[in-house]
Formats: C-alpha cells, structure tokens, sequence
C-alpha cells in the first residue's frame, strides 16, 4: 500500500479551515519572522482520499472484533459497544481539565466512585487513578516504595523480582534507582520459598510478584511469601496485570500485598486501541497511602475537589488527573457486570483457560501440569525435537487458521513458551475450533513443516526481515 | 450484563471435560482464608439500558460551558469529523500493541507516518510512537540526558509548565538527579543571564518549551547555543501543538530532543486524557529513546512492510537495562493525531494564523478594560498573560455566565500577583469576544 505522503498532491486538502472573523493582519507584526517556519511538510489529500487510506490500513489489522485473540497476559476480553457510547457523552469529553471544580462535579464523582469500587475488589485503601498505563503504575508503586523507606531513614537499595516477571517489572524498578535481583521460581511454577529467604534482608525494599503469575499459576504459598517480606521489613509489590484471574475470589490486600497496579484495559474491558491508551491505576495498604501521587480528591461539604496537599506525596507522575475517558469506559463495565458479573468474569475465564490446557495438553508439552488460572503456558519443545519447527512458526500458521497468535517466548523460563488467555467472552465454539486448529498445526508440524515455516500465507505481507529492520532502521519516510 | 456467553449445558460439558464438579474446584490454589464470599459494598448487575440512564445521570452532573478560554496545557480545537470516523474502526482499537506484524500492518504503517509527520512537523530526524503525554515524555527525556551525559542536575524554565516541572521533578528525585529552575524574564522569556550562570559541569540537560506556559515564543535558538557550550542537552517542548504550523520548528533551532503534548491534534479535551506525548529526537540517540519504534523494512517477497523495531531497548527484552519501562504507550491518541495532520495538510499553517488573529483581538480588547494591563513583552501565540484587578473575582464573574475564563496564575506564580492566562483558539468566534468584554466591562 502506498504512503500517505505517496498519495499527497501540492493543493489538496481533507480538513478546511474557516475565514478569519477579523481583520487579517501581517504576521511579521505580531511575531519576528526569526521565529517563524519557512516549510510545512505535511501530506496535502483530499478527504475521499484521506478516508479510504485509512480504512484500507484498517483492513489490514487484526482487533478483537475481527476474532479470537489469544494474546498471554493481555487480557484480550471483548470491549463492549456501551461503553464505548457512554465514553463519548459530550459531557464526558468536552471538559477542559481545569474547568472549575462547580463544572466538573460528574466527573469527580465517576472517579471517586472509581476509587471506591477497586478499593472494594481489591482490598486495599486508597487508589489513584492517575497512571496511563500498567507499567506507569509500576513506576508509581515503586516510586512510593523509595519514597516510605527515605521516611523511615531506610536505605534499601535492592528489589526482588521472580524469573516469570514481566519485563516492564525490573525496568520500573532500574528506572527508580533500584537495584534488582532475580528470585527463582520452583519446580511446581511458584516463588522458591528457601531461595526468597536467603534473599530477603535488610537491604531489600520489595518484592515484585505477580499474582497469578506469568504462569497463569496462583502462589499457594502467598501467605508464607508475604510474611517473609513483612518479617524483613520489605513490601510486596503485586502486578494486577492477571487480576481477570481473582475477581471477587480473593482480594490482594487481604493476601498481604501493600500495593498493586491494574491494567484497565486488560481486566475492565478498555480497548487496547493498536498499543493504548491503557489505565493503570495504583492501590494501597495503610503503609503508603501517605505517598500516593497528587492530586487527590477531597470532600469540601458536598462538593468534590481536587488537592495537591498531602505533604508526603511522591509528587505528580503526569500532568491532570489519569486517562479519565479510558476510566469513564472500565466504570460504565463495572456498573453493567456488578457483583456477580465480575465474579462470573473470573470463574468463566478459568474455566475457558482449564478447557484449552486439557484440550491441547495431548498435543503441545505443558511444563507445569497443574490447575492454571485465566491463562495457560505450553511449550513448543517437542514440536522442536521433531522437526525443526519453532514456536514462532506456530504463531504464523495460526494467522492463516484466522486467529491472533498467543504470546510467544514468554515467560522466559518455558522454552518455545507459548502463553494462551482466552478470557470470558469467549464461547465454547470459539475454544473447539482454535483447539482444532492448534491440533491441526500440531499434525503439520510433523507431517509438513515447510507449511508452517512459510506461514503466514493470507497476510497482506508475507513476514518480514526483522534484522534489516533493525540493522539499518527506518522509521522515518525519506522522497526517494 | 456479563458478555459471557457460556450456557449451563456449555459449562457443564466443559467441566466434565476437565475432570471437575465445579468451577469451585479451579481455585482450590487460593487458601481458604483468603477466599472471598462476595464482593463488599458492589451494587447488583445492570440492563444496558440502565446503565446508560446510571452513566447519563453522572455525566448530567457535569456542567458544560458556553465558551472555554482556558488553555495552560489542554487545547480546545475543532475536530474534523474524519477523525473520530477513522479511529472509530474497531479493527484499530481493539487490537493490542502489533506484536505480530502480518496482521497489524495497519496500525504499524499508520504509526510510521505518524513518526514521520511528528519528525517533520518538529524539526527533528526521528519520532517515537508516542508516550503517555506531555509532561512524561518531558521527564523521560530529562532521565535519559541524566544517564547519556552521566551528569546530575537538570535545569528546568520556570516558564514550563508547572504541573511539567512536578512531573519532572518526581522523575528525577526516583533517579537521584537534582533539578534547578531557571527564572523568567521581563519578556516573559527564560533569564538568559541565569542561566549562563547555572550552567556547569553537572548540567545534564536544559529544559524549556515554546511557546512557554505564558504563551511566550522563546529564542530557542540561542538556549541551544548555551546549553550545547556548556556540554548540556537542550529538550525542548511547545504548549499547543498547532504552533507547529507556523513558528520555526526547536529541531531548526538547535535542539536535541523535542517533546510536548499532542492532545491538540485531534484529541477531544476529555477532562485531561487521554492524550499523547511527542517524542522527537536526533538521530544519533535512536538506540537510546525510550517508547516503541516502528521502522520500514521488506517481506521476503521484497515487499515494503513495518514492524516494531530497535526492540532490544525496550523493557521486554532488556529487563532492568532498558532505556524505559514505558510499554503501552498512546497509539490510538497517535493514530488521530494522524489522521488529523493528514486532513489538515498544509491547512495547519492557515489554523494557526487564525489562532493568532483571534488571540490579539481579545488581547487588545481586554487591555482595553481599566486596570487591566500586559504582563510581558514577548511574542506570543494562542496564549497571553495579563494583569487584572482581582482575577479570582473574574473568573467568578464569567462562570456565572457559563464561561471558563482564564488560568489563575498566581497559585503557580504568586511573583505575578493578581493574574490571568487566556487562551484563544479557532473556536472562539469575534462575537464571543464581544460577549466576555460585555460581561467583564
């Protein structure tokens, strides 16, 4: 497919702008010519053109709405129309962020309520909402962590984080001064309780665990976990990234944690929009409430306000309050699922994960065989031995069978990992047919590997040079 | 309303597949005393439609202005109607990041010509995909110049934003790095003198925007030029991006990294985000910025295809060693900012004369209003500080007629007194500023 600037012809335009209602003056009167352009480089189309470039790119992009979508880790559940619809009430969207606080009090009081429900499902005491996105949270959690120890006049210098991290774990951890070191996991797929132990001292600010983690096993030894960090004077540190898994089961604040992220595009329904706008809001326990980002909402009499005065704040993480239309969407899902929607949500995503993990089990080795929870990790090893056939070549094979691939390569501890969340919103339909095409791919890899290795064939392109990419990068469009 | 659609037979021939009695079972990993019966305090599921009528009754609480003249970081444009079309389409948002590049060749190559229009558009050789927003791609940019430079102190303008300056401040506390502000002129412009004088050997970098927070254009050339002498970085941000349209770009001004908020193109005000981070950069520091990248590269058919690439920075791969943690980012933020360019063309540099245009009348007229009197001496663009007898009283004034008036600049500037920011774009019409020279007369 073309460029847009290949399509771009020196006249057009999509977008018009109207006749100034004043006077025109010369520029140069208002502002010196010195700080002034002399070029604008912009792709000039017209509007017929502008539109059918962009639905075409469309076309070739795979979403949720298109099919099953696999994706480990990533929550990839439906995202429902009414939410979508409610996000873009006029009310909600319009708002500058300073609009004084008499104008705003809708907003206020969805974001309080917010704040509220995830206290609720979580059990933790305080959230904030202002983090863009999962691993912004982390940074804010860890961030309240340095913060709590330079109080106590601590100096902590080392987090802990499991072998099945996410990658984003020891980043927020390094991106605040942190020094980390790798906790093993068992031979059953949880924390090494010896290992956690030996580790644990007085120079060691958390633990960062993911709970269930990347495994998609929950840690029976939570309770144990968590008094090993507590006895040291440590936090735990929760990811929520696999909070789909526990939704009204088990809440993290009673299990010990002191301060979890949520990923609101992967648990509460929030598009994911090709790479976000996500949400990652930020609960507490009692020990760092203190700390919690500015601002805050605060009660004056019956109007809701916002405050920067908590002395002991980490500060602010981004300029206003949060990604508050991704937060209007996850809130409108709430409210529809309620209570018993939530849990529903929990139960039917487990079951979905069991279901695939038995169906496929035969076929695929499966490292740890245990019950898992929202997401199940096979590995592609003995697709290996056999005939050469990489993980990655199953992914590309599945493209063809009509399907989003799974994670592949993560975690990092399975090789050949290959990571399947089906989530709820997923029939029993859907599930027979990918375990039909999963076991289909299985019998190719042995009986015709160079199908796999070719895959995918149905793809606007066939795939591409990874190496070239990044050996001589091109990510911005020169003219020829 | 749960979107789950498994039936009870559905459920039961899925257990009896695994070898279970019930779902209970599945979760027999959760010690028991930890198991929750019920969720506290939730209320009961909700039809669709009462859902709507719950969400229309809070946003019913909202109050919609007449007339917005506030800007201070957050802009109100027209949005053409293509945009909300084309972001509309569900296989762009509800897809995840493009990890698989075969079947996400529509965001990857959309991206791509973002990064393009963003380099072009700031002067600068590459683009990333996009950040959380403005302030963050501030802070990031700060942290990377710390660690490129092994330097720890950032010099930051009392003339930037001052939510930026908090952001950056946290993100350079969590680092270890000290950050130092460099005061403002009578011009409204970064104290060239001070900051000859701050600038030593352990200045990572300077950081300003223009048009600054006062809607002052800065001479970005000559911070360059100082910053560049004393071994330092120049990051430099813009408040509206439509700026963009007319005044020199920071990349054709010496600057090393350019980083401000995208909301303007294309970006409803949505009380404050979504929104997305610019980030531009030269480019020797590719293999260091944080954020995704999208790159060009060939199929082996040999046809042009795009996928995220320089991934060996990134958190993912690199664990702890990453340039950033940053992983989602704003793509479908960036995906309108676009489509919006796009649409626009060479049309941005005719929005932004408008801006100006309708920005000095209401300067003018307001000036004229007793008491009222010009804060500095600069050039600006869509933004200007005034002087004015009891600001809080003003604004009161103009709410009453359902209008946001201006930002209240002494809560951030009490040097500045009895002050107001205004911001004037295409939307406001000759008659509404009438209207509020009326009201305030």
């Amino acid at each position: 497919m073309k460029l847009i600037f290949e399509l771009s012809k020196t006249g057009r335009a999509a977008a018009d702008i109207p006749q100034s209602d004043i006077p025109e003056t010369d520029i140069a009167s208002f502002i010196d010519t010195k700080y002034l352009r002399d070029n604008l480089d912009l792709p000039e189309v017209s509007e017929s053109d502008l539109v059918r470039h962009y639905t075409n790119l469309s076309r070739r992009n795979f979403g949720v709405d298109l099919g099953f979508y696999p994706l480990g880790s990533c929550t990839m559940k439906y995202n429902p129309k009414i939410n979508e619809s409610v996000a873009a009430f006029p009310e909600f969207t319009s708002l500058h962020p300073y609009a004084p606080e008499a104008f705003a009090q809708g907003n206020l009081q969805l974001l309080h309520t917010m704040q509220r429900i995830l206290c609720n499902i979580f059990g933790m005491v305080e959230f904030t909402l202002q983090p863009a996105a999962g691993a912004h949270g982390e940074l804010t959690g860890v961030m309240m962590i340095k913060k709590y120890f330079e109080q106590k006049g601590e100096n902590r210098r080392i987090i802990l984080i499991p072998d099945t991290a996410h990658g984003t774990n020891p980043a927020s951890g390094a991106l605040c001064g942190f020094e980390t070191v790798t906790l093993r996991s068992n031979n059953k797929g949880g924390v090494d309780l010896e290992h956690l132990a030996e580790l644990m001292g007085e120079e060691v600010a958390a633990l960062m665990l993911t709970n269930p983690n990347t495994l998609g096993l929950f840690e029976r030894n939570i309770e144990k976990v968590a008094q090993i960090v507590h006895n040291k004077g440590g936090l735990l540190y929760g990811d929520g990234a696999n909070a789909n898994a526990f939704l009204g089961k088990t809440r993290p604040g009673d299990l010990g944690f002191d301060v979890i992220q949520l990923n609101l595009h992967k648990t509460f329904s929030t598009p994911h929009g090709g790479g976000g706008p996500g949400s990652g809001p930020v609960g507490v326990g009692p020990r760092l409430v203190d700390f919690l980002p500015v601002p805050r909402i605060i009660r004056k009499g019956q109007e809701l306000c916002w405050s920067d005065n908590f002395p002991h704040t980490i500060g602010r993480v981004r300029a206003f309050y949060g990604n508050f239309n991704v937060i209007v969407k996850a809130c409108t899902y709430i409210m529809s699922l309620g209570a018993k929607g939530l849990v529903r949500a929990a139960e039917i995503a487990v079951l979905n994960a069991n279901y695939i993990k038995e169906k496929l089990k035969p076929y695929y080795d499966l490292p740890y065989d245990r019950v898992c929870m929202h997401e199940c990790v096979f590995s592609g090893r003995r697709q290996e031995a056999e005939s050469g056939v990489h993980t990655t070549d199953i992914a590309k094979r599945l493209i063809d069978f009509g399907y989003h691939p799974p994670t592949i390569y993560f975690p990092l501890i399975v090789p050949e990992a290959i990571m399947i969340e089906p989530t709820e919103t997923e029939s029993k339909e859907t599930l027979d047919e990918f375990c039909n095409a999963m076991i289909a791919i299985a019998k190719e890899a042995k009986e015709c590997p160079q199908r796999l290795k070719g895959a995918p064939l149905s793809t606007s392109v066939a795939r591409l040079d990874e190496v070239l990419a990044a050996r001589k990068p091109d990510v911005v469009w020169k003219k020829a | 309303m749960d979107y789950c659609p498994h039936t009870k037979e559905d459920i039961a021939q899925m257990q009896a597949f695994i070898g279970i009695n019930s779902i209970e079972e599945l979760f027999a990993d959760i010690p028991e005393k930890f198991r929750l019966q019920q969720i506290p305090d939730m209320s009961p599921a909700l039809s669709e439609q009462e859902t709507v009528a719950l969400m229309k009754m809070i946003a019913g609480r909202n109050k919609l202005p007449r007339l917005t003249f506030t800007g201070a970081g957050a802009y109100a444009h027209y949005i053409p109607a293509v945009v909300s079309h084309l972001i509309g389409r569900a296989e762009f948002y509800t897809a995840y990041t493009p990890y698989q590049a075969e079947i996400s060749q529509g965001i990857l190559q959309a991206i791509y010509e973002y990064q393009t229009m963003i380099a072009r558009l700031t002067g600068m050789e590459i683009a990333n995909a996009s950040m959380y927003d403005g302030a963050s791609a501030m802070a990031e940019a700060a942290v990377l110049c710390g660690k490129m430079s092994g330097r720890a102190k950032i010099l930051i303008a009392r003339s930037v934003h001052p939510e930026y300056r908090r952001v950056v401040q946290t993100y350079a506390w969590a680092n270890g790095y000290g950050v130092q502000e460099i005061p403002f002129a009578a011009s409204g412009q970064l104290d060239m003198g001070n900051l000859y004088n701050c600038l030593d050997e352990n200045v990572a970098a300077v950081l300003m925007q223009s048009p600054n927070f006062f809607g002052c254009i800065e001479d970005v050339t000559s911070v360059a030029n100082a910053a560049h002498a004393g071994g330092a970085f120049l990051i430099s941000g813009f408040t509206d991006g439509t700026s963009l349209g007319i005044l020199k770009p920071a990349g054709d001004c010496g600057a090393d990294f350019v980083v401000g908020e995208g909301q303007s193109f294309g970006n409803p005000l949505n009380y404050g985000g979504p929104y997305l981070g610019i980030f531009a950069a030269r480019e020797k520091y590719m293999r260091r910025i944080p954020g995704r990248l999208v790159g060009a590269t060939v199929d082996k058919k040999g046809r042009r295809g795009f996928v995220l690439t320089l991934q060996t920075r990134e958190q993912h791969i690199r664990r702890e060693k990453a340039t950033s943690n940053i992983c989602s980012n704003e793509s479908l933020c960036a995906l309108a900012a676009g489509v919006y360019l796009a649409a626009l063309g060479k049309n941005l540099r005719k929005l932004s004369l408008l801006n100006i245009y309708k920005t000095q009348c209401l300067k003018a007229r307001l000036l004229q209003l007793p008491g009222w009197k010009t804060v500095f001496s600069a050039p600006v663009y869509n933004e200007f500080a005034v002087i004015c007898p009891n600001s809080w009283d003003i604004n009161k004034k103009l709410e009453n007629e359902g209008v946001i008036g201006g930002y209240e600049l002494t809560k951030d500037y009490p040097e500045l007194g009895s002050s107001l920011l205004f911001c004037v774009t295409e939307l406001v019409s000759k008659n509404d500023i009438d209207h509020i020279c009326r009201i305030l007369k």
